[in-house]
């Protein structure tokens, strides 16, 4: 017999406090959230703040979507992306976030890079930065800044059109974890600035618009942006415009050459970026695994998959070639562009294998 | 040491200024020349003109200054535990929280999505970055909100209703109100939805009595917990309400947008009315035990909120703009919240349907009777022999109330564009809208239906404008089934498998408990389809007989 149908028999239970164990009755210990399955044997916190927040007329919704477009279309559907599935809910962020863990990171992450970047100035360091390599902060980590900006403004869009809470909240943390990072660098050379004369903080951003080096970048950025498909803008960010030129730039050039060049602020603050990537890269892969092994639509994913990485890696590819010149410009040459471009070539090789996808002939060696 | 030494003083260093930062980051964004931006979701209002963000934050300030708000409310959430704050909660107000958390996260989640629709659409980018911060307060409001409930489940008394918190806001009738809001974010043209109805309406004037009238009347009774989370998610609404109110600056200067921005203040205001005072009226007035009669009635507190701070110094000042403000709405609000009792007669809906819920709703005492008479001369009258019918009819074993002829209540129709029901009977309204018969709670919103949610508004064409979808009558979804099925079939049972989640009292005794045998036998039905198989002369007759309302028969 239940211990709740012994109390059915047993004193009645006058509750003079509203808590916890005050009284037994039926249901008085179901104290989890019982409508979803989790991922693991226990639901994480995770799971619990985020699953079935974002409804779905296919699993609770008993009126379905009371609003819609004009054209009928209602205010989530699953034909904002080509990509198909069998259970969008199946999807768990691998990083785990929701607000508290997030605003901990970003918070310590703004902590991190402020005190860096305070703690160089006090002791007179963008002074002592190499004449050549203040040029190449001012004009091209400047004009950098701008390409973080646009995937930032591009997941910002993209998180609107998820079919789950999950989905769209890990792109939602991913266009924070970018704009954020893209104001890091702009403040961050602006207040350099203020220690070297003739620094111009406006360099970057013509540099971004009309030089040569950045328009290959500025086209693979903008078409990620110009995707009509939230899934694409995803994929094009995480699974090749980052490892193909994100990570070129930053760990494979200005995290290396920086020390050399006696700046040892330039690294601190990109390294959050790097860190950054690695968690929604996790989500990414996690995301795209289980649309790619779906068991009725992973073939047809799979296929268009590989059209997005053709696609989008002839213009990352393009974008970090045209790169090649910055390589050159600091006086201390550490890293060759074409060592740095190996690695990124190496990465993506590593996550298209991860997803099952065919990495494009250019990509191969 | 020298007196005026300071440790500021002594690590200061020259930095850039604040509208230094706001600038430079605003300069982040240019115009795409290669690729086009991605279609977003389209307006037909135009913005020629670029909004200024009024608060000039920058994210560097912004994630420190939120993760200190985040200690304090996690903070204060252990120290109320310590504390023991659920040994003296009152538990009439822990059961509406059921409701209420139910409900709210999933609007404060749709503000976030709807965040990707305005921040496209503004020329320039200065005001992205106040988007940028509010879809992760957003964020922030949905997923803290999720935390406290679950914290109640783990720690107050009765559990049942918070664990099937979000299977339970798809199903029941009363969280479809509350998605009607949400949706109304994020659906639709994307500035009436995402900047008129949600930051310059919701956000600014109904936040008001939302997340700050509500967590004051938490607080009398005994939980600390909603008013140290609620005041912090409201403490974020002020950038929120300044990202409202400069974007509809960069719309207002061009007299092309103001016939649309008339529609959508009408609109936004009503529906926000129907919706938020209908639910927040009933927490307040009704989840509280506190009966001083010092303290402000929701009445009092919508004045205060809505009339004095939104409509008198938010509202009129938009005349100077040229913009024509529907005073007569405002006043019809406030008559339908002071002299048509329309939060009593949603309490008392509520009441009625209470075997449907996934909450318990207490009945109300004579200590109770005493504040309503004070503050609503004439509820007695009205409301005093519903009560007495509630409570007599609390154990199990009487006839469920939602069928008991002898109380003399009449199920009402449901409004099919705020989806309360039809509540105030003399307002009652029906009209056709492409050749179908709906039924409404008041003009406002058989307007909102017909003409503000159409593809034309007067004579000028709306491609943009959003339309009501869904099967929104609810009644509709059990049409002829008996309602212990329907229970059932919601989910709103107990892990026992027999005993209802909602009670109609506090009684934590499992043989005081409804259960699906107490109540089986009664079949739910649909309104609406009743009402559109009458003919056009028995349609008149039925709204006229409608309109007359009933009379609560007197309870011995």
């Amino acid at each position: 017999m239940s211990a709740q149908a012994n109390t059915a028999t047993a004193e009645p239970t006058v509750a003079k406090s509203g808590a916890a164990g005050a009284a037994v009755f039926p249901g008085s210990d179901s104290r989890k959230y019982n409508y979803f399955d989790p991922k693991g044997r226990k639901a994480t916190h995770y799971e619990d703040m985020t699953v079935d927040v974002q409804p779905d007329p296919e699993r609770y919704l008993l009126q379905d979507w009371i609003i819609s477009f004009p054209d009928g279309t209602p205010t989530y559907s699953k034909d904002w992306t080509a990509a198909k599935s069998s259970n969008w809910h199946k999807f768990r962020a691998v990083d785990q976030e929701w607000e508290r863990t997030h605003y901990q990171r970003q918070s310590t992450i703004c902590g991190m890079v402020q005190n860096t970047i305070e703690n160089g100035r006090k002791s007179g360091a963008p002074a002592r930065f190499d004449p050549a390599w203040v040029k190449v902060l001012q004009n091209h980590l400047g004009a950098y800044k701008h390409a973080e900006f646009g995937l930032g403004t591009s997941t910002m869009q993209a998180q609107r059109y998820g079919y789950t809470q999950m989905v769209n909240n890990a792109i939602l943390t991913n266009s924070s974890y970018k704009l954020r990072f893209a104001q890091d660098v702009t403040l961050y050379l602006s207040e350099i600035a203020l220690d070297l004369p003739g620094f111009d903080v406006n360099a970057g951003k013509q540099h971004w618009l009309e030089d040569p080096i950045w328009q290959g970048v500025r086209k693979s950025i903008e078409s990620v942006m110009g995707s009509n498909d939230y899934l694409e803008q995803y994929f094009a960010t995480n699974v090749v415009f980052e490892p193909l030129v994100g990570e070129l730039f930053r760990s494979g050039f200005l995290m290396q050459a920086a020390s050399a060049q006696n700046d040892f602020i330039t690294p601190a603050v990109v390294s959050a970026a790097e860190a950054d990537y690695e968690r929604n890269l996790a989500n990414t892969v996690e995301l795209f695994h289980i649309l790619g092994t779906d068991p009725a639509h992973g073939a047809n994913n799979i296929a268009l998959f590989n059209k997005w990485l053709a696609k989008h890696a002839e213009l990352a590819l393009d974008a970090a070639n045209r790169l090649q010149p910055i390589w050159s410009q600091p006086r201390v040459k550490v890293v060759s562009f074409n060592e740095a471009l190996s690695q990124a070539k190496n990465r993506i090789r590593g996550i298209a294998a991860e997803l099952g996808l065919t990495v494009p002939t250019a990509l191969a060696s | 040491m020298s007196a005026s030494l300071t440790l500021n003083k002594i690590t200061a260093q020259k930095g850039i200024t604040i509208a230094e930062a706001a600038n430079r980051v605003a300069d982040l964004g240019w115009t795409p020349s290669y690729v086009q931006e991605a279609m977003t979701f389209p307006t037909d209002y135009k913005i020629s003109k670029t909004p200024r963000d009024p608060m000039k934050q920058v994210l560097r300030s912004y994630f420190p200054m939120q993760e200190e708000k985040d200690n304090r409310v996690y903070g204060a959430l252990d120290a109320a535990l310590r504390g023991d704050m659920f040994r003296n909660v009152e538990p009439r107000w822990v059961e509406w929280m059921k409701l209420f958390l139910a409900i709210i996260p999933f609007p404060e989640i749709s503000a976030a999505r709807s965040m990707a629709m305005v921040g496209r659409l503004a020329p320039g980018e200065e005001l992205r970055t106040g988007f940028t911060m509010q879809m992760v307060d957003e964020f922030r409001h949905s997923t803290i909100q999720m935390n406290l409930k679950k914290w109640y489940m783990e720690n107050y008394i009765d559990p049942a209703g918070f664990d099937i918190t979000e299977a339970a806001f798809g199903k029941c009738y009363a969280t479809t109100i509350g998605r009607q809001f949400a949706e109304g974010f994020l659906t639709g043209d994307a500035i009436t939805a995402a900047n008129v109805y949600l930051t310059v309406v919701a956000e600014t004037a109904f936040t008001n009595t939302l997340f700050v009238a509500m967590p004051s009347e938490a607080a009398r009774n005994g939980d600390y917990a909603l008013p140290t989370v609620f005041l912090s998610v409201q403490s974020d609404e002020s950038r929120h309400i300044g990202n409202g109110h400069s974007m509809l600056m960069a719309m207002i200067n061009d007299p092309s947008n103001h016939q649309l921005l008339e529609r959508d203040l009408k609109y936004a205001f009503w529906q926000n009315h129907a919706i938020v005072d209908a639910a927040i009226g009933t927490f307040i007035e009704y989840g509280t035990t506190n009966r001083d009669k010092n303290k402000e009635s929701y009445a009092e507190l919508w004045h205060r909120w809505i009339y004095e701070d939104y409509y008198r110094t938010y509202m009129l000042p938009l005349e100077k703009y040229g913009i024509k403000i529907h005073h007569d709405d405002v006043a019809a609000a406030w008559d339908r919240i002071v002299k048509k009792n329309y939060v009593h007669k949603t309490a008392q809906f509520f009441a009625v349907g209470w075997s449907a819920n996934f909450w318990r709703i207490e009945a109300q005492t004579e200590k109770d009777f005493e504040w309503f008479e004070h503050k609503y001369p004439g509820w007695y009258a009205e409301f005093g022999d519903f009560w007495k019918w509630y409570a007599k009819l609390s154990v199990p074993g009487e006839t469920n109330i939602l069928f008991n002829s002898d109380v003399g209540y009449v199920y009402p129709h449901r409004c099919w564009s705020c989806m309360v029901p039809c509540l105030i009977r003399e307002d009652f309204v029906c009209d056709e809208v492409d050749g179908k018969m709906y039924t409404y709670c008041s003009e406002g919103c058989r307007w909102t239906h017909k003409v503000a949610f159409a593809a034309e508004y007067e004579g000028r064409a709306t491609p943009a404008m959003g339309r009501f979808s869904g099967r929104r009558e609810w009644e509709d979804c059990y049409h002829g089934w008996d309602i212990a099925d329907a229970i059932k079939d919601l989910g709103f049972v107990r892990p026992d498998g027999k005993t209802l989640t909602a009670q109609p009292h506090l009684r934590f005794d499992a043989k005081d408990m409804w259960t699906l045998d107490h109540v089986r036998g009664h079949q739910l039905g649909s309104p609406l389809r009743g009402f559109r198989a009458l003919s056009p002369i028995e349609r008149e007759v039925a709204v006229a007989d409608y309109r007359k309302g009933f009379t609560i028969n007197p309870c011995h």
